[in-house]
Protein backbone atom coordinates (compact mmCIF):
# COMPACT_ATOMS: atom_id res chain seq x y z
CA UNK A 1 0.00 0.00 0.00
CA UNK A 2 1.61 3.44 -1.03
CA UNK A 3 1.66 6.39 1.18
CA UNK A 4 -1.00 8.47 -0.90
CA UNK A 5 -3.20 5.38 -1.31
CA UNK A 6 -2.67 4.92 3.05
CA UNK A 7 -4.59 8.44 3.87
CA UNK A 8 -7.96 7.30 2.60
CA UNK A 9 -7.64 3.50 3.96
CA UNK A 10 -10.61 2.61 6.23
CA UNK A 11 -9.94 0.47 9.08
CA UNK A 12 -11.82 -1.85 10.68
CA UNK A 13 -11.29 -1.80 14.53
CA UNK A 14 -12.05 -4.74 17.39
CA UNK A 15 -12.01 -4.34 21.17
CA UNK A 16 -12.55 -7.32 23.12
CA UNK A 17 -9.95 -6.74 26.18
CA UNK A 18 -12.36 -6.39 29.19
CA UNK A 19 -15.84 -7.21 29.87
CA UNK A 20 -17.25 -5.19 27.03
CA UNK A 21 -17.13 -5.98 23.29
CA UNK A 22 -16.52 -3.42 20.57
CA UNK A 23 -15.87 -2.84 16.76
CA UNK A 24 -15.89 0.26 14.87
CA UNK A 25 -15.56 1.24 11.01
CA UNK A 26 -13.60 4.29 10.20
CA UNK A 27 -10.85 6.49 8.49
CA UNK A 28 -9.69 9.55 7.49
CA UNK A 29 -13.64 10.93 7.92
CA UNK A 30 -13.51 9.77 11.63
CA UNK A 31 -15.60 7.13 12.82
CA UNK A 32 -18.20 5.93 10.64
CA UNK A 33 -19.74 3.01 12.80
CA UNK A 34 -19.28 1.69 16.07
CA UNK A 35 -20.80 -0.54 18.51
CA UNK A 36 -20.42 -1.33 21.89
CA UNK A 37 -21.80 -3.85 24.56
CA UNK A 38 -20.73 -3.92 28.01
CA UNK A 39 -22.96 -6.61 29.08
CA UNK A 40 -25.45 -9.16 28.05
CA UNK A 41 -23.95 -11.69 25.64
CA UNK A 42 -20.36 -13.06 25.47
CA UNK A 43 -17.65 -11.89 22.73
CA UNK A 44 -18.21 -14.71 20.59
CA UNK A 45 -21.67 -14.67 20.51
CA UNK A 46 -21.97 -10.68 19.68
CA UNK A 47 -18.59 -9.86 17.66
CA UNK A 48 -19.14 -11.45 13.97
CA UNK A 49 -23.05 -9.95 13.90
CA UNK A 50 -21.82 -6.47 15.71
CA UNK A 51 -19.08 -6.22 12.37
CA UNK A 52 -21.98 -7.25 10.05
CA UNK A 53 -24.18 -4.78 11.55
CA UNK A 54 -21.91 -1.53 11.82
CA UNK A 55 -20.36 -2.20 8.27
CA UNK A 56 -24.49 -2.39 6.77
CA UNK A 57 -25.25 0.80 8.80
CA UNK A 58 -21.90 2.35 7.09
CA UNK A 59 -22.59 1.22 3.97
CA UNK A 60 -19.06 -0.36 3.73
CA UNK A 61 -18.50 -3.73 2.15
CA UNK A 62 -15.62 -5.81 3.82
CA UNK A 63 -13.89 -5.35 0.85
CA UNK A 64 -13.26 -1.95 1.10
CA UNK A 65 -11.18 -2.34 4.34
CA UNK A 66 -7.69 -1.58 3.86
CA UNK A 67 -6.50 -2.59 7.41
CA UNK A 68 -7.77 -4.68 10.79
CA UNK A 69 -6.64 -3.43 13.92
CA UNK A 70 -7.23 -4.65 17.33
CA UNK A 71 -7.11 -4.61 21.07
CA UNK A 72 -3.94 -6.99 21.96
CA UNK A 73 -4.81 -6.11 25.70
CA UNK A 74 -3.55 -6.84 28.64
CA UNK A 75 -6.72 -7.60 29.19
CA UNK A 76 -9.07 -10.76 30.19
CA UNK A 77 -7.49 -13.49 28.34
CA UNK A 78 -10.54 -15.63 26.58
CA UNK A 79 -12.40 -11.94 25.07
CA UNK A 80 -8.88 -11.18 23.80
CA UNK A 81 -7.96 -13.97 22.08
CA UNK A 82 -11.81 -13.60 20.35
CA UNK A 83 -11.06 -10.38 19.07
CA UNK A 84 -7.18 -11.09 18.27
CA UNK A 85 -7.93 -14.19 16.11
CA UNK A 86 -11.31 -13.06 14.75
CA UNK A 87 -8.85 -9.75 13.88
CA UNK A 88 -6.41 -12.12 12.36
CA UNK A 89 -8.70 -14.55 10.16
CA UNK A 90 -10.57 -11.31 8.67
CA UNK A 91 -7.16 -9.54 7.96
CA UNK A 92 -5.80 -13.35 6.37
CA UNK A 93 -9.18 -13.23 4.14
CA UNK A 94 -9.24 -9.60 3.16
CA UNK A 95 -5.48 -10.08 2.73
CA UNK A 96 -5.01 -6.87 4.53
CA UNK A 97 -2.30 -5.55 7.02
CA UNK A 98 -3.21 -5.52 11.07
CA UNK A 99 -2.49 -2.87 13.64
CA UNK A 100 -1.65 -4.38 16.98
CA UNK A 101 -3.05 -1.17 19.84
CA UNK A 102 -2.65 -1.37 23.99
CA UNK A 103 -5.71 -1.18 25.85
CA UNK A 104 -4.10 0.57 28.36
CA UNK A 105 -3.15 3.16 25.22
CA UNK A 106 -6.47 3.50 24.43
CA UNK A 107 -7.90 4.28 28.04
CA UNK A 108 -5.64 6.66 28.16
CA UNK A 109 -6.44 8.15 24.41
CA UNK A 110 -9.98 10.15 24.91
CA UNK A 111 -8.38 12.00 28.50
CA UNK A 112 -5.44 13.03 26.73
CA UNK A 113 -6.28 16.95 26.93
CA UNK A 114 -5.80 16.68 31.24
CA UNK A 115 -2.30 17.62 32.12
CA UNK A 116 -2.19 15.19 35.05
CA UNK A 117 -0.25 12.43 34.65
CA UNK A 118 -3.03 9.80 33.02
CA UNK A 119 -2.73 6.20 34.64
CA UNK A 120 -4.57 3.40 32.92
CA UNK A 121 -5.77 0.37 34.87
CA UNK A 122 -7.61 -2.88 33.79
CA UNK A 123 -9.23 -5.23 36.12
CA UNK A 124 -6.70 -7.95 35.44
CA UNK A 125 -9.36 -9.96 38.39
CA UNK A 126 -7.82 -12.37 41.18
CA UNK A 127 -6.77 -8.97 43.19
CA UNK A 128 -4.97 -7.79 40.24
CA UNK A 129 -4.64 -4.76 37.27
CA UNK A 130 -2.71 -4.24 34.42
CA UNK A 131 -1.58 -0.74 34.35
CA UNK A 132 0.37 1.94 32.56
CA UNK A 133 1.47 5.52 33.16
CA UNK A 134 0.92 8.07 30.39
CA UNK A 135 1.27 11.98 29.46
CA UNK A 136 -0.05 14.20 26.98
CA UNK A 137 1.95 14.77 24.03
CA UNK A 138 0.97 17.25 20.93
CA UNK A 139 -1.95 14.87 19.25
CA UNK A 140 -1.90 11.74 21.45
CA UNK A 141 -0.89 10.01 24.74
CA UNK A 142 2.79 8.95 25.44
CA UNK A 143 3.61 5.51 27.49
CA UNK A 144 5.64 6.30 30.66
CA UNK A 145 6.49 3.02 31.88
CA UNK A 146 6.12 -0.64 31.03
CA UNK A 147 2.78 -2.17 30.97
CA UNK A 148 2.56 -3.79 34.05
CA UNK A 149 0.57 -6.79 36.47
CA UNK A 150 0.07 -6.16 39.89
CA UNK A 151 -1.78 -5.85 42.89
CA UNK A 152 -3.69 -2.37 43.98
CA UNK A 153 -1.22 -2.08 46.52
CA UNK A 154 1.84 -2.01 43.99
CA UNK A 155 -0.19 0.97 42.05
CA UNK A 156 -0.84 2.83 44.61
CA UNK A 157 2.48 2.87 45.67
CA UNK A 158 4.05 3.84 41.72
CA UNK A 159 1.55 6.41 42.18
CA UNK A 160 3.08 8.37 45.47
CA UNK A 161 6.39 7.64 43.65
CA UNK A 162 5.54 9.69 40.83
CA UNK A 163 4.88 12.91 42.91
CA UNK A 164 2.36 14.17 40.20
CA UNK A 165 -1.52 14.69 40.35
CA UNK A 166 -2.93 11.57 38.58
CA UNK A 167 -5.92 10.96 36.54
CA UNK A 168 -6.95 6.99 36.84
CA UNK A 169 -9.02 5.77 34.25
CA UNK A 170 -10.24 1.95 33.34
CA UNK A 171 -12.70 -0.78 35.18
CA UNK A 172 -9.53 -1.56 37.57
CA UNK A 173 -9.62 1.90 38.59
CA UNK A 174 -13.25 1.94 39.66
CA UNK A 175 -12.89 -1.19 40.78
CA UNK A 176 -10.07 0.01 43.18
CA UNK A 177 -11.66 3.37 43.13
CA UNK A 178 -11.69 3.75 47.32
CA UNK A 179 -7.86 2.56 47.61
CA UNK A 180 -6.34 5.11 44.57
CA UNK A 181 -8.69 7.77 46.62
CA UNK A 182 -7.44 7.83 49.67
CA UNK A 183 -3.99 8.53 47.73
CA UNK A 184 -4.68 12.59 47.96
CA UNK A 185 -3.80 13.97 44.19
CA UNK A 186 -5.77 11.08 42.62
CA UNK A 187 -8.97 11.41 40.63
CA UNK A 188 -10.97 8.54 39.31
CA UNK A 189 -12.17 8.97 35.60
CA UNK A 190 -16.45 8.21 35.61
CA UNK A 191 -17.86 4.67 34.48
CA UNK A 192 -17.94 6.01 30.92
CA UNK A 193 -14.50 5.67 30.83
CA UNK A 194 -14.23 2.14 31.97
CA UNK A 195 -13.46 0.57 28.66
CA UNK A 196 -11.36 1.28 25.52
CA UNK A 197 -13.90 2.45 23.03
CA UNK A 198 -13.34 0.67 19.32
CA UNK A 199 -13.49 4.58 17.83
CA UNK A 200 -10.52 5.50 19.92
CA UNK A 201 -8.83 2.43 18.43
CA UNK A 202 -10.03 3.97 15.11
CA UNK A 203 -8.78 6.85 15.30
CA UNK A 204 -5.02 5.73 16.82
CA UNK A 205 -4.86 3.31 13.78
CA UNK A 206 -5.76 5.03 11.15
CA UNK A 207 -2.68 7.65 12.56
CA UNK A 208 -0.07 4.35 12.25
CA UNK A 209 -1.98 3.40 9.39
CA UNK A 210 -0.44 6.57 7.50
CA UNK A 211 2.79 6.15 8.77
CA UNK A 212 2.61 2.26 7.32
CA UNK A 213 3.32 1.07 10.65
CA UNK A 214 1.25 -2.66 9.81
CA UNK A 215 2.39 -6.10 10.76
CA UNK A 216 1.60 -9.38 9.39
CA UNK A 217 -1.82 -10.74 10.19
CA UNK A 218 0.35 -14.10 11.51
CA UNK A 219 2.26 -11.57 13.96
CA UNK A 220 -0.70 -10.05 15.75
CA UNK A 221 -1.18 -12.00 19.39
CA UNK A 222 -2.24 -10.72 22.42
CA UNK A 223 -0.47 -9.46 25.21
CA UNK A 224 -1.08 -11.92 28.54
CA UNK A 225 1.50 -10.43 31.44
CA UNK A 226 0.64 -13.49 32.74
CA UNK A 227 1.74 -17.31 32.36
CA UNK A 228 -0.54 -19.44 32.36
CA UNK A 229 -0.92 -20.98 35.93
CA UNK A 230 0.38 -24.43 34.98
CA UNK A 231 3.57 -22.81 33.93
CA UNK A 232 3.41 -20.97 36.99
CA UNK A 233 3.24 -24.26 38.76
CA UNK A 234 5.92 -25.55 36.83
CA UNK A 235 8.80 -23.25 37.84
CA UNK A 236 7.70 -23.28 41.36
CA UNK A 237 7.82 -26.99 41.93
CA UNK A 238 9.39 -29.71 40.22
CA UNK A 239 6.23 -30.96 38.83
CA UNK A 240 2.81 -30.03 38.20
CA UNK A 241 -0.38 -31.52 37.83
CA UNK A 242 -2.49 -30.47 34.90
CA UNK A 243 -5.19 -28.06 36.04
CA UNK A 244 -7.69 -25.37 34.70
CA UNK A 245 -6.14 -22.18 33.39
CA UNK A 246 -7.04 -18.71 35.24
CA UNK A 247 -10.90 -17.91 35.11
CA UNK A 248 -10.57 -14.67 33.06
CA UNK B 1 -24.68 -20.17 -2.78
CA UNK B 2 -22.49 -21.98 -5.41
CA UNK B 3 -22.40 -25.49 -5.74
CA UNK B 4 -18.86 -26.38 -5.34
CA UNK B 5 -20.00 -28.56 -2.72
CA UNK B 6 -16.61 -27.59 -0.76
CA UNK B 7 -16.58 -26.70 3.51
CA UNK B 8 -13.37 -25.50 4.94
CA UNK B 9 -13.87 -27.22 8.57
CA UNK B 10 -11.81 -26.12 11.39
CA UNK B 11 -11.13 -27.89 14.47
CA UNK B 12 -9.60 -26.61 17.78
CA UNK B 13 -12.27 -28.61 20.88
CA UNK B 14 -8.63 -29.97 22.61
CA UNK B 15 -5.20 -29.72 21.70
CA UNK B 16 -5.28 -30.42 18.03
CA UNK B 17 -5.62 -27.04 15.76
CA UNK B 18 -6.88 -28.76 12.62
CA UNK B 19 -8.54 -27.37 9.21
CA UNK B 20 -9.49 -29.16 6.40
CA UNK B 21 -11.46 -28.95 3.37
CA UNK B 22 -13.66 -31.29 2.22
CA UNK B 23 -15.94 -31.57 -0.79
CA UNK B 24 -19.31 -32.90 -0.29
CA UNK B 25 -18.62 -34.67 2.61
CA UNK B 26 -16.89 -37.21 1.50
CA UNK B 27 -13.88 -35.91 -0.74
CA UNK B 28 -11.12 -34.75 1.33
CA UNK B 29 -9.03 -32.09 -0.61
CA UNK B 30 -7.15 -31.35 2.07
CA UNK B 31 -6.61 -32.11 6.20
CA UNK B 32 -3.98 -30.05 8.30
CA UNK B 33 -3.44 -30.84 12.02
CA UNK B 34 -0.78 -29.05 13.89
CA UNK B 35 -0.51 -31.10 16.86
CA UNK B 36 0.20 -29.09 20.50
CA UNK B 37 1.63 -32.68 22.25
CA UNK B 38 4.93 -31.50 22.97
CA UNK B 39 3.32 -27.87 24.41
CA UNK B 40 1.42 -29.92 27.06
CA UNK B 41 4.04 -33.06 27.40
CA UNK B 42 5.62 -31.95 30.29
CA UNK B 43 2.44 -30.99 32.35
CA UNK B 44 0.96 -35.21 31.52
CA UNK B 45 -1.90 -33.52 30.04
CA UNK B 46 -3.82 -31.17 28.31
CA UNK B 47 -3.51 -27.58 30.25
CA UNK B 48 -6.41 -25.47 28.57
CA UNK B 49 -4.69 -21.91 28.89
CA UNK B 50 -1.82 -23.50 27.14
CA UNK B 51 -3.86 -24.81 24.32
CA UNK B 52 -6.19 -21.54 23.82
CA UNK B 53 -2.93 -20.01 23.69
CA UNK B 54 -1.66 -22.06 20.71
CA UNK B 55 -4.76 -22.33 18.63
CA UNK B 56 -4.73 -17.88 18.44
CA UNK B 57 -1.21 -18.77 17.38
CA UNK B 58 -1.81 -21.54 14.84
CA UNK B 59 -4.98 -21.04 13.45
CA UNK B 60 -4.21 -19.07 10.62
CA UNK B 61 -1.25 -20.67 9.38
CA UNK B 62 -3.45 -24.09 9.76
CA UNK B 63 -6.09 -22.40 7.76
CA UNK B 64 -4.04 -21.20 4.46
CA UNK B 65 -2.26 -24.25 4.41
CA UNK B 66 -5.42 -26.04 4.18
CA UNK B 67 -7.04 -23.89 1.66
CA UNK B 68 -3.61 -23.75 -0.32
CA UNK B 69 -3.40 -27.96 -0.11
CA UNK B 70 -6.93 -28.07 -1.35
CA UNK B 71 -6.25 -25.98 -4.55
CA UNK B 72 -9.16 -23.59 -3.74
CA UNK B 73 -9.83 -19.85 -2.50
CA UNK B 74 -11.75 -19.04 0.03
CA UNK B 75 -14.50 -17.87 -1.70
CA UNK B 76 -15.08 -20.80 -3.17
CA UNK B 77 -16.09 -22.73 -0.36
CA UNK B 78 -20.14 -23.29 0.18
CA UNK B 79 -19.84 -22.68 3.78
CA UNK B 80 -17.29 -22.12 7.12
CA UNK B 81 -17.67 -24.96 10.01
CA UNK B 82 -15.95 -25.07 13.69
CA UNK B 83 -16.85 -26.99 16.40
CA UNK B 84 -19.05 -25.65 19.39
CA UNK B 85 -18.50 -28.64 20.83
CA UNK B 86 -18.34 -30.40 23.18
CA UNK B 87 -14.47 -29.81 24.61
CA UNK B 88 -12.74 -26.90 26.02
CA UNK B 89 -14.50 -23.63 26.53
CA UNK B 90 -10.82 -21.30 25.75
CA UNK B 91 -10.23 -23.88 22.73
CA UNK B 92 -13.87 -23.71 20.92
CA UNK B 93 -13.51 -19.84 21.18
CA UNK B 94 -10.69 -19.60 18.90
CA UNK B 95 -12.06 -21.70 16.56
CA UNK B 96 -15.87 -20.66 16.66
CA UNK B 97 -14.45 -16.87 16.56
CA UNK B 98 -11.96 -17.37 13.24
CA UNK B 99 -14.84 -19.48 11.41
CA UNK B 100 -17.16 -16.72 11.72
CA UNK B 101 -14.42 -13.71 10.79
CA UNK B 102 -13.96 -16.08 7.67
CA UNK B 103 -18.08 -16.66 6.85
CA UNK B 104 -18.58 -12.97 7.25
CA UNK B 105 -15.75 -12.02 4.87
CA UNK B 106 -16.12 -15.03 1.92
CA UNK B 107 -20.44 -14.04 2.52
CA UNK B 108 -20.63 -17.77 3.45
CA UNK B 109 -22.69 -19.59 5.85
CA UNK B 110 -21.52 -21.10 9.24
CA UNK B 111 -21.83 -24.21 10.45
CA UNK B 112 -21.88 -25.68 14.23
CA UNK B 113 -20.69 -28.90 14.12
CA UNK B 114 -21.17 -31.52 17.03
CA UNK B 115 -17.51 -32.94 17.70
CA UNK B 116 -18.95 -36.46 18.42
CA UNK B 117 -21.24 -36.49 15.29
CA UNK B 118 -17.80 -35.82 13.54
CA UNK B 119 -16.58 -38.71 14.84
CA UNK B 120 -19.20 -40.47 14.00
CA UNK B 121 -19.36 -39.20 10.49
CA UNK B 122 -15.83 -39.82 9.86
CA UNK B 123 -16.28 -43.33 9.55
CA UNK B 124 -18.67 -42.72 6.07
CA UNK B 125 -15.43 -40.08 4.93
CA UNK B 126 -13.46 -42.93 4.45
CA UNK B 127 -16.13 -45.58 3.18
CA UNK B 128 -19.07 -44.12 2.31
CA UNK B 129 -20.22 -47.80 0.76
CA UNK B 130 -20.50 -48.61 4.98
CA UNK B 131 -23.92 -50.82 5.48
CA UNK B 132 -26.37 -49.06 8.12
CA UNK B 133 -26.98 -49.70 11.04
CA UNK B 134 -23.57 -49.21 12.24
CA UNK B 135 -22.75 -49.39 15.94
CA UNK B 136 -20.00 -47.41 16.30
CA UNK B 137 -17.59 -47.41 19.11
CA UNK B 138 -16.10 -44.03 20.12
CA UNK B 139 -12.85 -44.13 22.68
CA UNK B 140 -10.47 -41.21 22.86
CA UNK B 141 -9.07 -39.54 25.83
CA UNK B 142 -12.33 -37.19 26.20
CA UNK B 143 -15.08 -39.49 25.64
CA UNK B 144 -16.00 -43.68 25.38
CA UNK B 145 -19.60 -44.61 23.93
CA UNK B 146 -21.27 -47.03 21.89
CA UNK B 147 -24.13 -45.86 19.85
CA UNK B 148 -26.14 -47.46 17.29
CA UNK B 149 -26.45 -45.32 13.69
CA UNK B 150 -28.59 -45.51 11.96
CA UNK B 151 -28.17 -42.69 9.74
CA UNK B 152 -26.46 -39.59 9.06
CA UNK B 153 -28.19 -37.68 12.18
CA UNK B 154 -29.74 -40.65 13.48
CA UNK B 155 -28.27 -41.99 16.43
CA UNK B 156 -29.27 -43.86 19.65
CA UNK B 157 -26.61 -44.05 22.42
CA UNK B 158 -26.55 -47.26 24.05
CA UNK B 159 -24.54 -46.73 26.94
CA UNK B 160 -21.16 -44.62 27.69
CA UNK B 161 -18.33 -44.34 30.78
CA UNK B 162 -19.59 -43.86 34.79
CA UNK B 163 -16.33 -42.52 35.10
CA UNK B 164 -12.59 -42.17 33.00
CA UNK B 165 -13.07 -42.30 29.59
CA UNK B 166 -11.03 -45.31 27.85
CA UNK B 167 -8.19 -42.95 26.54
CA UNK B 168 -8.13 -41.13 29.91
CA UNK B 169 -7.06 -44.99 31.26
CA UNK B 170 -4.29 -45.24 29.29
CA UNK B 171 -3.17 -42.09 30.02
CA UNK B 172 -2.96 -42.12 33.71
CA UNK B 173 -1.45 -45.80 33.94
CA UNK B 174 1.16 -45.02 31.74
CA UNK B 175 1.55 -41.76 33.52
CA UNK B 176 1.92 -43.66 36.93
CA UNK B 177 4.01 -46.60 35.09
CA UNK B 178 6.36 -43.84 34.11
CA UNK B 179 5.67 -43.68 30.52
CA UNK B 180 5.39 -40.41 29.65
CA UNK B 181 2.46 -38.33 27.81
CA UNK B 182 0.54 -39.38 25.68
CA UNK B 183 -0.09 -42.53 27.08
CA UNK B 184 -1.82 -44.73 24.68
CA UNK B 185 0.52 -44.63 21.66
CA UNK B 186 3.64 -45.72 24.69
CA UNK B 187 1.77 -48.33 26.32
CA UNK B 188 0.62 -49.70 22.88
CA UNK B 189 4.46 -50.12 22.22
CA UNK B 190 5.39 -51.37 25.02
CA UNK B 191 2.76 -53.93 25.13
CA UNK B 192 3.96 -55.55 21.79
CA UNK B 193 6.73 -57.30 24.35
CA UNK B 194 4.36 -58.11 27.11
CA UNK B 195 1.91 -60.67 28.05
CA UNK B 196 -1.61 -59.88 27.92
CA UNK B 197 -2.58 -62.34 30.32
CA UNK B 198 0.03 -62.21 32.56
CA UNK B 199 -2.14 -60.41 35.11
CA UNK B 200 -6.18 -60.41 35.35
CA UNK B 201 -6.99 -57.12 35.95
CA UNK B 202 -10.91 -56.92 36.47
CA UNK B 203 -12.88 -56.04 33.31
CA UNK B 204 -15.49 -53.90 34.75
CA UNK B 205 -19.52 -54.59 33.75
CA UNK B 206 -18.02 -57.34 31.28
CA UNK B 207 -21.88 -58.68 30.63
CA UNK B 208 -23.74 -56.09 31.97
CA UNK B 209 -25.45 -53.15 29.51
CA UNK B 210 -23.71 -51.23 27.16
CA UNK B 211 -22.10 -48.96 29.95
CA UNK B 212 -18.29 -49.02 30.63
CA UNK B 213 -16.26 -48.42 33.87
CA UNK B 214 -12.19 -48.05 33.59
CA UNK B 215 -11.97 -46.16 37.30
CA UNK B 216 -11.57 -49.50 39.23
CA UNK B 217 -9.11 -50.92 36.36
CA UNK B 218 -6.87 -48.19 36.92
CA UNK B 219 -6.85 -48.62 40.70
CA UNK B 220 -6.39 -52.34 40.38
CA UNK B 221 -2.89 -51.44 37.76
CA UNK B 222 -2.02 -49.38 40.80
CA UNK B 223 -2.07 -51.86 43.96
CA UNK B 224 -1.13 -54.83 41.76
CA UNK B 225 2.27 -52.61 40.80
CA UNK B 226 2.63 -51.39 44.69
CA UNK B 227 2.50 -55.05 45.70
CA UNK B 228 4.80 -56.59 42.72
CA UNK B 229 7.78 -54.08 42.23
CA UNK B 230 9.00 -56.69 40.43
CA UNK B 231 6.60 -56.78 37.56
CA UNK B 232 7.98 -56.38 34.25
CA UNK B 233 6.21 -53.28 32.95
CA UNK B 234 5.45 -55.01 29.52
CA UNK B 235 3.26 -57.27 31.14
CA UNK B 236 1.93 -55.02 33.15
CA UNK B 237 1.08 -52.89 30.18
CA UNK B 238 0.06 -55.86 28.03
CA UNK B 239 -2.67 -56.84 30.55
CA UNK B 240 -3.93 -53.85 31.66
CA UNK B 241 -4.58 -53.12 27.19
CA UNK B 242 -5.87 -56.48 27.18
CA UNK B 243 -8.60 -55.70 29.93
CA UNK B 244 -9.77 -52.79 28.11
CA UNK B 245 -9.90 -54.41 25.04
CA UNK B 246 -11.89 -57.46 26.11
CA UNK B 247 -14.56 -54.94 27.54
CA UNK B 248 -14.71 -52.32 24.43
CA UNK B 249 -15.20 -55.55 21.89
CA UNK B 250 -17.57 -57.72 23.87
CA UNK B 251 -19.75 -54.98 24.09
CA UNK B 252 -19.74 -53.59 20.62
CA UNK B 253 -20.36 -57.74 20.00
CA UNK B 254 -23.08 -57.85 21.85
CA UNK B 255 -24.38 -54.21 20.33
CA UNK B 256 -24.24 -55.46 17.05
CA UNK B 257 -25.85 -58.58 17.65
CA UNK B 258 -28.76 -56.46 19.52
CA UNK B 259 -29.27 -52.97 16.87
CA UNK B 260 -29.09 -56.16 13.88
CA UNK B 261 -26.03 -54.12 12.80
CA UNK B 262 -23.84 -54.93 9.35
CA UNK B 263 -20.77 -53.50 10.72
CA UNK B 264 -18.73 -52.25 13.49
CA UNK B 265 -17.05 -48.65 13.18
CA UNK B 266 -14.17 -47.16 15.33
CA UNK B 267 -13.59 -44.07 16.17
CA UNK B 268 -11.46 -41.68 18.44
CA UNK B 269 -7.85 -41.14 19.33
CA UNK B 270 -8.37 -44.99 20.99
CA UNK B 271 -9.49 -46.18 17.74
CA UNK B 272 -5.44 -46.06 16.46
CA UNK B 273 -4.37 -48.91 19.31
CA UNK B 274 -3.06 -51.92 17.37
CA UNK B 275 -4.49 -54.66 19.92
CA UNK B 276 -8.11 -52.88 19.92
CA UNK B 277 -7.79 -52.66 16.11
CA UNK B 278 -6.92 -56.01 15.82
CA UNK B 279 -9.49 -57.53 18.36
CA UNK B 280 -12.61 -55.93 16.37
CA UNK B 281 -10.89 -57.12 13.28
CA UNK B 282 -10.82 -60.98 15.22
CA UNK B 283 -14.56 -60.53 16.16
CA UNK B 284 -16.00 -59.16 12.91
CA UNK B 285 -14.29 -61.87 11.27
CA UNK B 286 -15.92 -64.36 13.93
CA UNK B 287 -19.58 -62.90 13.91
CA UNK B 288 -19.96 -62.29 10.16
CA UNK B 289 -19.51 -58.19 10.69
CA UNK B 290 -17.82 -55.87 8.50
CA UNK B 291 -15.21 -54.10 10.31
CA UNK B 292 -14.34 -50.24 10.04
CA UNK B 293 -11.23 -49.18 11.09
CA UNK B 294 -10.78 -45.62 10.02
CA UNK B 295 -6.72 -44.87 8.72
CA UNK B 296 -4.97 -42.97 12.36
CA UNK B 297 -5.23 -39.27 10.87
CA UNK B 298 -9.42 -40.00 11.12
CA UNK B 299 -9.34 -41.75 14.30
CA UNK B 300 -7.61 -38.79 15.98
CA UNK B 301 -9.16 -34.97 16.55
CA UNK B 302 -8.67 -33.69 12.34
CA UNK B 303 -11.20 -31.07 10.87
CA UNK B 304 -11.60 -33.26 7.75
CA UNK B 305 -14.40 -34.89 9.47
CA UNK B 306 -15.77 -31.36 10.85
CA UNK B 307 -15.94 -30.18 7.46
CA UNK B 308 -18.03 -33.59 6.48
CA UNK B 309 -20.09 -33.31 8.98
CA UNK B 310 -20.79 -29.93 8.30
CA UNK B 311 -22.10 -30.79 4.55
CA UNK B 312 -24.65 -33.05 6.69
CA UNK B 313 -26.02 -30.67 9.23
CA UNK B 314 -25.69 -28.01 6.35
CA UNK B 315 -28.17 -29.86 4.24
CA UNK B 316 -30.60 -31.00 6.82
CA UNK B 317 -30.96 -27.96 9.27
CA UNK B 318 -29.41 -25.15 7.19
CA UNK B 319 -26.71 -22.25 8.34
CA UNK B 320 -25.82 -22.04 12.07
CA UNK B 321 -26.60 -18.41 13.17
CA UNK B 322 -24.19 -15.89 13.15
CA UNK B 323 -24.40 -15.34 16.59
CA UNK B 324 -24.49 -18.79 18.34
CA UNK B 325 -21.95 -19.69 20.83
CA UNK B 326 -20.00 -22.66 21.58
CA UNK B 327 -21.31 -25.35 24.55
CA UNK B 328 -18.43 -27.28 26.20
CA UNK B 329 -20.84 -29.52 27.32
CA UNK B 330 -22.75 -30.12 24.19
CA UNK B 331 -24.13 -34.19 24.14
CA UNK B 332 -24.56 -36.20 21.00
CA UNK B 333 -28.21 -35.41 19.24
CA UNK B 334 -30.26 -38.76 19.76
CA UNK B 335 -33.20 -39.93 18.79
ZN1 LIG C 1 -12.26 -36.19 19.50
Amino acid sequence: MGAGEGARVLILGIETATPQVGCAIGGHEGVLASFHAARGRRHAETLAPAIDFIRRQARVELDEIGAVVADVGPGLFTGLRVGVVTAKALAMALRVPVIGVSSLDLLAFPVRWTHRRIVSVVDARRGEVFYGFYRQVPGGVQRLSEQRLGDPEALCSEILATGEECLAVGDGALRYAEQLQELIRVEVGEAGLAYPSAGSLVQLAHARALREEFINPWELAPVYLRKADAEINWSTREQAPPQPGPVV
Amino acid sequence: MNGSGLILGIETSCDETAAAVVARGVDIRSSVVSSQVDLHARFGGVVPEIASRAHVELLTPVVAEALVESGAEGPEMQAVAATVGPGLVGSLLVGVAGAKALALVWGLPFVGVNHLEAHLVSSFVEDPTLELPVVALLVSGGHTMLVAVEDVGRYRLLGSTLDDAAGEAFDKVARYLGLGYPGGPAIDRLAIAGDPAAIPFPRALLDQGYDFSFSGLKTAVVTYVRQHPDAATEDVAASFQQAVVDVLVAKARRAAREVGATSIALGGGVAANSALREAVLDACTADGLAAFLPSRAMCTDNAAMVAAAAWWRLEHDGPTPLDAGVEPNLRLPVV
